[in-house]
């Protein structure tokens, strides 16, 4: 591990000075991806701004009916917060399906949405990736990429700089992307908001980056606005063993019916882009109409319909369909 | 970088200089000579350095030793209150609950932090009613709630009905 000097700040405005004063430095919230990332040499900061303790751990009520949640809420307490149970189980049950208990216990919300891809070839150093290590070429495209994206993803060849078919690990992510959920940063510049659907970014020409953080900025905290009234949630994910494991693919589903038909729907999708993938051509086509078989089937396929299936990761194509049809049926009563 | 820590392990209070890139695995194990931690992966995936800090289970191996300036931490050998066993550490033993015993002191904490959450009402992913507020620990919901700890010699099928017993026994489980 490269050597580092470890700073705490006494305040947030002052922990963002001491960042922004180092272009190789970073944070460290809970520590359970960037600690291992430092191990295995993909993460190398030399200094590290320690903002667990200086970030909030409350979970508080917005006017108007939402939540704001501190960037230092572990996961397990956001997954266990009655609130969140009550009002987002979509959400509840996308951080429990999540990790395990140790690292709920000490992993923190703002850290969760900045988590690395786990791709094989980005915590190899040994192995080319455009994502570590700029230029270097992919080596996920032509090698084991069962895992990888089928939608958003960048390819161009295993040797172009800006191949990039990793995806985005996190579950939490998944809901808040369903529940339109507002990040709320400080940085350098001061304190802005960003609708979470604009803080991941897909490869494009540039893979090194995950997300539009400029250096500096410090997630402070997450709100979630309310859902309208009659919402039904759920969070749904399937992977290669019943516990501790990735998604394969996974849906985060919320809705709500009026006089029988979709009144509002939110659909995002995880373990298929380099982003979690709100389903807005999915949302498109059921506004409006009545929940069946047949509509739900037709409104999946126009999601996927933009996929780009490699040779070992194809099923993920229907598995999504798949997922998002029965979590809909389920979720509306339409299968009963 | 070095920095002057304290760190309180099963009560011990140790000041002590570490190397900024120190575990607090490591420091228990290599500076503090408690071997009750055990490193399996050493990347957070299999348990083996599971420890109770300020109370909440977490793998010793991904926390850095200066972020635990000053907290307390217990290893399943400081569940040993006054030299006695913890009724974990007996129900492991009426029930056969492992085989070469590696990533016990591992499954200890991970236990004992699961009596503690669902002693809290937290819910599990396969958790029926998420809204209950209180939490049953039948099988199913123990063997999610350890899937944290992995156990090369599979002794799986005795440590679910070891930690059930103490559930039992403590009211976390009908």
């Amino acid at each position: 591990m490269r050597e580092f000097r470890y700073e705490r700040a006494t305040d947030l405005a002052g922990a963002v000075a001491t960042l922004a004063a180092a272009p190789d430095g970073a944070y460290l919230g809970g520590g359970t991806n960037l600690v291992d990332l430092m191990k295995l040499g993909v993460a190398t900061p030399d200094v590290l701004v320690d903002v667990r303790e200086l970030t909030s751990t409350a979970v508080e009520e917005l006017p108007g009916g939402g939540l704001r949640i501190g960037a230092a809420v572990p996961n397990a307490d956001l997954g266990a917060d009655r609130r969140v149970r009550e009002r987002y189980p979509v959400l509840a049950q996308a951080l429990l399906s999540g990790a395990s208990g140790q690292l709920r216990n000490r992993a923190t919300t703002g850290g969760n949405l900045l988590q690395r891809t786990r791709c094989s070839y980005f915590t190899d150093v040994t192995k080319p990736c455009n994502k570590r290590a700029p230029g270097s070429g992919c080596g996920a495209l032509q090698g084991a990429h069962r895992n990888h994206a089928v939608l958003g993803a960048t390819i161009d060849g295993p040797d172009s700089p800006v191949t990039c078919i990793a995806t985005h690990p996190s579950d939490m992510a998944v809901a808040m992307v369903a529940l339109d959920a507002v990040v709320q940063v400080l940085g350098p510049d001061g304190e802005r908001s960003i609708p979470i659907a604009g803080l991941h970014r897909l490869p494009g020409d540039d893979p090194s980056r995950d997300t539009t953080l400029r250096h500096g900025e410090l997630i402070t905290a997450i709100d979630l606005p309310p859902l309208p009234a009659g919402t039904v949630s759920r969070y749904r994910k399937s992977r290669d063993r019943a516990s501790f494991a990735f998604a394969l693919v996974s849906v985060a589903v919320a809705v709500a019916l009026e006089d029988g038909v979709v009144a509002d729907v939110r659909l995002a999708l995880g373990g298929v882009a380099h982003k979690p993938w709100r389903a807005a051509a999915a949302e498109e086509a059921l506004r409006g109409q009545p929940p069946t078989e047949a509509a739900v089937t037709a409104a999946a396929r126009a999601e996927l319909a933009a996929a780009t299936p490699l040779p070992e990761n194809g099923f993920k194509v229907p598995l999504a369909q798949n997922l998002l049809v029965r979590t809909l049926l389920d979720l509306t009563g339409a299968s009963r | 970088m070095d920095i002057q820590i304290t760190l309180r392990v099963d009560g011990v209070q140790a000041p002590l200089s570490v190397d900024t890139r120190t575990t607090l695995l490591d420091a228990m194990r290599d500076r503090l000579r408690n071997t009750s931690p055990k490193k399996g992966c050493d990347h957070g995936q299999c348990g083996a350095c599971t420890v109770l800090l300020d109370g909440r289970r977490v793998n010793s191996c991904l926390v850095l030793a200066v972020t635990a300036d000053g907290a307390e931490v217990t290893t399943s050998d400081g569940l040993a209150a006054g030299g006695q066993p913890h009724a974990l550490h007996r129900s492991f033993v009426e029930y056969d609950a492992y085989q070469c015993g590696y990533c016990t002191p591992g499954q200890i904490c991970s236990a004992a932090g699961v009596l503690a959450e669902a002693a809290q009402g937290w819910p599990s992913t396969v958790t029926e009613d998420l809204t209950a507020g209180t939490a049953d620990l039948t099988d199913a919901e123990i063997r999610e709630r350890m899937a944290g700890n992995l156990c090369r010699c599979a002794a799986y099928a005795h440590i679910v009905p070891a930690v059930a017993a103490v559930a039992g026994a403590q009211g976390v489980r009908r």
